[in-house]
């Protein structure tokens, strides 16, 4: 017992005292997050954008085939039926309610791959933030990205 | 008379004032050096350097919600984390940081009280601290807080038998329990350079005196009574809000205290060159608080059957082995030279 005593504290104690020591000079791993940020990887899966086609007119046709594909239920599409006055998509039906729970939300992309005009896309906004569950019901408004001859274009 | 009262207040208060202030920023230095070893930043948020933490955590902790267990015993529950800060402070009384000074034309020691024995008081109040422990322990009525307790009043009664007998080597070599008699008896230097303390005198008793303190004041690696895996928090599991605070305080202060006693018995006090006595004690006891940080970074905490095997086992024999070598050397000394 004396004899390992004496082992650990003249040979382990300081050998691990050295490590320990020796570590405080490295630089901190910590990424220092509101000012720092990790870039992320190429094929990350974010907050989600509606598309517009390039003449401005919204990919989305409301066949909402991305609600059926969600795994947690938390798209909600209702369609409208274009008329030669108000045109939103080139074809019949448009997407006239778009709301996704980002609760919900587990950012598989599966809707992205059941979109069949690759109206939602899965973006690289990773910072939802808000007060009340009701802030992180996202609208239409809020999802659909602006026309292409507008100045906030490609910031989703 | 009206002045000694004065002096005796002024001194409560800077002693007070100073220990509150050490604990604030002894938590502030333990959060920061322990995230460098583990190669993080620590506090970095709250002023610069975060040195405005220890602010926000009083705060904190003063506003919280005080919560006291149904089953709790009221009194015992509110008496006991007073008794281990009252303790605590108590036991800076007789710490000397600097010989005395003249101020205003009067003879002011650096210390509070100047005991004859306060060395031994030291130790008496840090048993007396363990109270407060064992009744936190006892008195919330929760199994955790009660092993804890229980633990403390174990590891205490092992390890102040060979925290007292490491020091008897120094006591054999001075002939004094008094503070500043123990500091005087350092002066000077061998060989010119080597400062005469009792360090070099006392290697196995300054290393068992140092082993031993850290238990004393329940730290890593011995820091049983709280093991935070096995017993939640231990003895302060069902305490929160400002009691806590108290007790954390407590733990903090000790910490000092003890730094300071090692300082006052193997490193030659307030002693130092250039630099003023008070400012050189408070170096020395800077580099020991680091030390007591730097064991908590780095070794884990000891099986409790180890702790009770190194404290009966290889601490106390070689404490009285020490004692025994130091009392022969000091009677051969007087009856040979």
């Amino acid at each position: 017992m004396l004899e390992r005593f004496f082992q650990n504290v003249l040979v382990a104690l300081p050998k691990g005292l050295y490590t320990t020591l020796k570590h405080s000079w490295r630089k901190p791993v910590t990424v220092q997050y509101p000012e720092e940020k990790l870039t992320l990887p190429a094929r990350a899966r974010w907050r989600h954008y509606l598309r517009r086609w390039d003449n401005g007119l919204e990919r989305c046709i409301g066949c909402a085939l991305c609600a059926a594909a969600c795994p947690a239920d938390a798209i909600y599409v209702e369609a409208g039926e274009n008329t030669e006055g108000a045109r939103f998509s080139p074809g019949e039906r448009y997407g006239k309610v778009y709301e996704i729970n980002m609760i919900r939300c587990i950012f598989c992309g599966f809707c992205q791959e059941a979109c069949p005009t690759e109206a939602i896309v899965l973006g690289k906004v990773y910072e939802f933030v808000s007060y009340g569950r009701d802030g992180f019901i996202y609208t239409k408004d809020m999802l659909l990205e602006p026309p292409p001859d507008d100045s906030r274009r490609g910031q989703g | 008379m009206a002045e000694t009262l004065a002096i005796i207040f002024v001194k409560c208060g800077a002693i007070l004032v100073g220990l509150l202030t050490g604990f604030a920023y002894m938590t502030w230095v333990e959060r920061k050096v322990v995230a460098r070893i583990q190669v993080r930043y620590g506090p970095n948020r709250v002023g610069p350097f975060g040195l405005m933490q220890p602010v926000a955590d009083g705060l904190k902790l003063l506003f919280k919600e005080d919560i006291m267990p149904a089953q709790a015993d009221r009194l015992t529950y509110i008496l006991a984390p007073a008794i281990s800060l009252i303790a605590a402070l108590m036991a800076f009384a007789v710490i000397t940081i600097g010989p005395a000074v003249n101020l205003f034309g009067r003879e002011v020691t650096l210390n509070l009280a100047d005991v004859n024995v306060g060395v031994l008081y030291v130790l008496a109040m840090a048993s007396m601290g363990v109270y407060g422990i064992i009744l936190g322990g006892w008195s919330t009525n929760n199994k955790y807080s009660f092993l804890g307790g229980l633990r403390s009043a174990a590891q205490v009664i092992s390890y102040e038998l060979s925290l007292g007998l490491s020091l008897v080597g120094v006591l054999l070599l001075t002939g004094s329990l008094r503070p500043l008699d123990i500091v005087q008896a350092q002066g000077g230097y061998w060989l010119g350079f080597i400062p005469r303390w009792f360090i070099f005198l006392q290697p196995v008793g300054a290393a068992l005196f140092m082993i031993c303190a850290v238990a004393d004041v329940n730290r890593a690696p011995f820091d049983l009574p709280e093991a935070d895996t096995e017993l939640v928090a231990g003895y302060h599991t069902d305490y929160s809000s400002i009691k806590f605070a108290l007790f954390f305080m407590a733990e903090y202060i000790n910490m000092i205290t003890m730094s300071a006693l090692t300082v006052t018995l193997f490193f030659g006090g307030w002693q130092g060159p250039l630099l003023p006595p008070a400012l050189w004690f408070s170096l020395k006891v800077l580099v020991f608080l680091f030390c007591f940080v730097w064991l908590r970074a780095t070794l884990p905490r000891l099986r409790y059957d180890r702790l009770m095997g190194l404290g009966w086992k290889v601490l106390l024999p070689l404490a009285l082995a020490n004692v025994f070598v130091t009392a022969l050397a000091v009677v051969l000394k007087e009856m040979y030279f």
